[in-house]
């Protein structure tokens, strides 16, 4: 059984937390308790009818404002996968909630109110499935009871998104008609829809190919601690631990270790205390090298068939996530995995508009929820990969080092 | 599966690990919150597979409420010994003397609110900046939306305004003086994912975990333990029932479940069955508000 994290998207009232209510409650999800707090709460209800959002509404604060206002995650499986849904709202200023939930996700569901069709938020929430790369794209065209589950609605729609798609280079879209509140096409198929031919929503979930998603050719690995324990009995024990970011690597590889370029050859290997002939994203790992190198947290072991860029000047996209707003020149620090440095932002090239991906011309600073191309300078050499071509090793955060918040998302160029 | 894929339980295991390391990295003075629960039996093992073969390194801490179940502060002792960890336990009822705080009364008197004094004092002896817990985010709405590192001020308290966005597998640790962090390795793993594991790696758990017998009085459909700790009325009638505990908390707040469920593969069995969640069934205090996990929260409970 594998596992598959997703993100839903949709603008306010579209039916997410519908939806989500909708997948736990129909693949027995929800347990006799908290279904019984959900009719409690849902008792002072005119219809009567279970309120599915309510099961997946968080902090009471929210509860009462009656908006959720940050990332929940939720947990489900089936035979077939577990699932991991991270519940990221769709109010208009949250852009910084999406792309957090986005950066875990394997998959988005884009919600699409049938009645309305594709708006300016479903291409916003594309825009940044596209920038965030994820792998999977499922267009859900929610409410399709409210127009009758017309077929000629439904296509119109489609070939609609598909304009968005070709436009982004989404690739992996897939699109199902559904609602969510009725219950149509999520666990079983329609009986309504019956000009639809593909599987139901959780049908596809459990069934999309996952498993090439992960970038096995270009093998990073960033140290995260040296173990040495320095005991009597293993008094020379020197082991490089971390996560493997991406690739394959196996004893007897050749070996660079980065920034300092030393070259060296994997000795040995061990995966959760056990000696491994190799091991592969993401597996955590204990990489020990045949020559004695210097090497200490935050540097990178790649294969040395395939390098890293090395540099202390980088072009990024900057995803601006807090209130105080970016001002160019600004010093930071900028957290790439496990490594901390210091980074200044010398230009901000242009801002990105999230709801057309056009470029604008940056007249004053970048705020909350905005994208901006800048470029960076560090104190020392940074060790990356463009996002593009491999996101594990190609992403950052900026930290403000007055009040330690995290005040952007770093996808470098 | 192919060759180069790993199952959820992996995943899972190799996320929890990259998370202990960061806290190796990031802090100086971490410590494991370690209630003799099965989940921090599980952050245990996760410890040990993050840092082998070296030992881990941070003390295990027990804020030890005076109500605990004898079978599982045995079991603490002998874990802390069997792998050489440092454990360090502080008692709630010294901190009720020492702060002349009051006692909860009523039937069921729960010292789970005293808790927190008895933490934030330990934080200040030890000047601890990041304690490990093994909270979960399924098991309760307001949890779901807890950080995995989630920041507290001085007062150990959590302000839902004031956490980090958490990108990737980034972490910002990053705090000023008096601040703390709390980490939660296993946020992403449910109660199945944790007794999967444990049958998977063989964990070893307290007897209280499977089917025994006990005495117990029934209490609003739920069974409560007698012990020094409650007081039962007059109208109760104790009987003896084959039971087994789904959390072990403090003897006056955690409810066990009838069962015969004596090995490992039969209380999985007997737990996919159940269409109750695990807070529903075993704890006490909680059904009391929907928002009392969120106001505990608030005050720096775990
Ligand atoms: N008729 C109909 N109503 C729906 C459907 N999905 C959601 N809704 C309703 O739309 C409203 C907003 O849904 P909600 O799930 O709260 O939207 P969110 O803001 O995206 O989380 C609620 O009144 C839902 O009952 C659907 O498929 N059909």
């Amino acid at each position: 059984m594998d596992l598959l994290r997703f993100i839903t998207a949709g603008s306010v009232d579209d039916g997410k937390s519908t939806l989500i209510g909708r997948l736990l409650y129909d693949s027995k999800n929800i347990l006799v308790d908290q279904l019984e707090a959900l009719e409690r709460s849902t008792k002072n209800k005119d219809n009567g009818e279970v309120d599915l959002a309510l099961l997946t509404d968080g902090l009471r604060a929210e509860r009462e404002q009656g908006i959720t206002i940050d990332v929940a995650y939720r947990y489900f499986s089936t035979l077939k996968r577990k699932f991991i849904i991270a519940d990221a709202p769709g109010h208009v200023q949250y852009t910084r909630n999406m792309i957090t939930g986005a950066s875990h996700a394997g998959l988005i569901i884009i919600l699409i109110d049938a009645r309305q069709g594709v708006v300016e938020q479903t291409r916003r929430h594309s825009i940044i499935a596209s920038l965030l790369k994820i792998p999977h794209v499922v267009v859900a065209v929610n409410k399709m009871d409210l127009v009758d589950y017309c077929k000629d609605v439904y296509h119109k729609i489609v070939e609609e998104y598909k304009l968005v798609a070709a436009q982004l280079n989404l690739d992996n879209v897939a699109y199902i008609p559904i609602s969510a509140l009725k219950g149509d096409n999520i666990v079983e198929k329609s009986a309504h829809i019956t000009w639809y031919e593909g599987v139901s929503l959780l049908n596809y979930l459990e069934e999309v190919k996952i498993e090439n998603d992960i970038n096995l050719k270009d093998a990073r690995f960033q140290v995260q601690m040296v173990i040495r324990p320095q005991t009597n009995a293993l008094h020379d024990y020197r082991g490089y631990a971390g996560t493997v970011l991406s690739g394959i690597y196996r004893v007897g590889d050749k070996v660079t270790v980065l920034p300092s370029g030393a070259q060296s050859t994997i000795s040995k290997i061990e995966t959760g205390g056990q000696e491994a002939v190799k091991v592969f994203a993401p597996q955590p790992a204990v990489i020990h090298l045949a020559d004695n190198i210097d090497i200490s947290r935050g540097d990178t072991i790649a294969l040395s068939s395939s390098l890293p860029a090395i540099a202390t000047e980088a072009n990024v996209l900057l995803c601006w996530m807090d209130e105080k707003p970016l001002q160019q020149g600004n010093k930071y620090l900028l957290q790439h995995q496990s490594k901390r440095v210091r980074a200044v932002i010398k230009q901000v090239h242009f801002k990105i508009d999230v709801n057309t991906l056009a470029q604008q011309q940056v007249d004053e600073a970048i705020k909350l929820n905005e994208v901006a191309a800048a470029s960076i300078k560090t104190a020392v050499p940074l060790v990356y990969d463009a996002y593009e071509k491999l996101k594990q090793n190609g992403n950052a955060i900026l930290i403000d080092e007055t009040s330690n918040s995290t005040v952007a998302a770093v996808l470098f160029r | 599966m192919s060759n180069y894929q790993l199952d959820y339980l992996e995943q899972l295991e190799a996320e929890s690990i990259h998370i202990f390391r960061e806290v190796a990295g990031q802090f100086e003075k971490p410590a494991l919150l370690f209630s003799g629960g099965k989940d921090s039996i599980t952050l245990v093992h996760l410890a040990m597979k993050a840092f082998a073969p070296a030992q881990f390194p941070f003390p295990l801490v027990h804020i030890d409420t005076g109500h605990n179940f004898p079978e599982a502060l045995n079991f603490r002792d002998a874990l802390a010994r069997k792998i050489k960890a440092t454990l360090i336990v502080r008692e709630v009822e010294d901190t009720i003397q020492q702060r002349n705080l009051t006692e909860p009364k009523g039937k069921f008197p729960s010292r789970n609110w005293l808790q927190t004094y008895t933490l934030l004092d330990t934080i200040e002896e030890f000047q601890f900046d990041c304690c490990i817990g093994g909270a979960r985010r399924d098991e309760e709405k307001a949890r779901a939306k807890e950080r995995i590192f989630s920041v507290r001020d001085e007062f150990g308290q959590w302000d839902p305004k004031l956490q980090r966005p958490e990108l990737w597998n980034c972490f910002n640790g990053k705090i000023h003086k008096g601040e703390n962090v709390r980490v939660f390795p296993i946020s992403n793993w449910t109660e199945l994912d944790i007794w999967n594991y444990i049958r998977k790696e063989k964990i070893e758990l307290p007897s209280i975990y499977f089917a025994h017998d006990r005495d117990v009085i029934a209490n609003d459909g739920q069974l409560v333990a007698v012990s020094h700790f409650i007081k039962p009325s007059a109208s109760d009638t104790v009987v003896t029932k084959k039971v087994r505990y789904r959390t072990v908390g403090d003897m006056t707040c955690t409810a066990a479940v009838e069962s015969n469920a004596s090995t490992l593969d039969e209380v999985i069995n007997e737990i996919i069955a159940t269409r109750i969640s695990e807070r529903g069934e075993t704890r006490i205090d909680d059904r009391v508000t929907e928002a009392a996990m969120e106001d505990r929260k608030k005050n720096g409970y775990f």
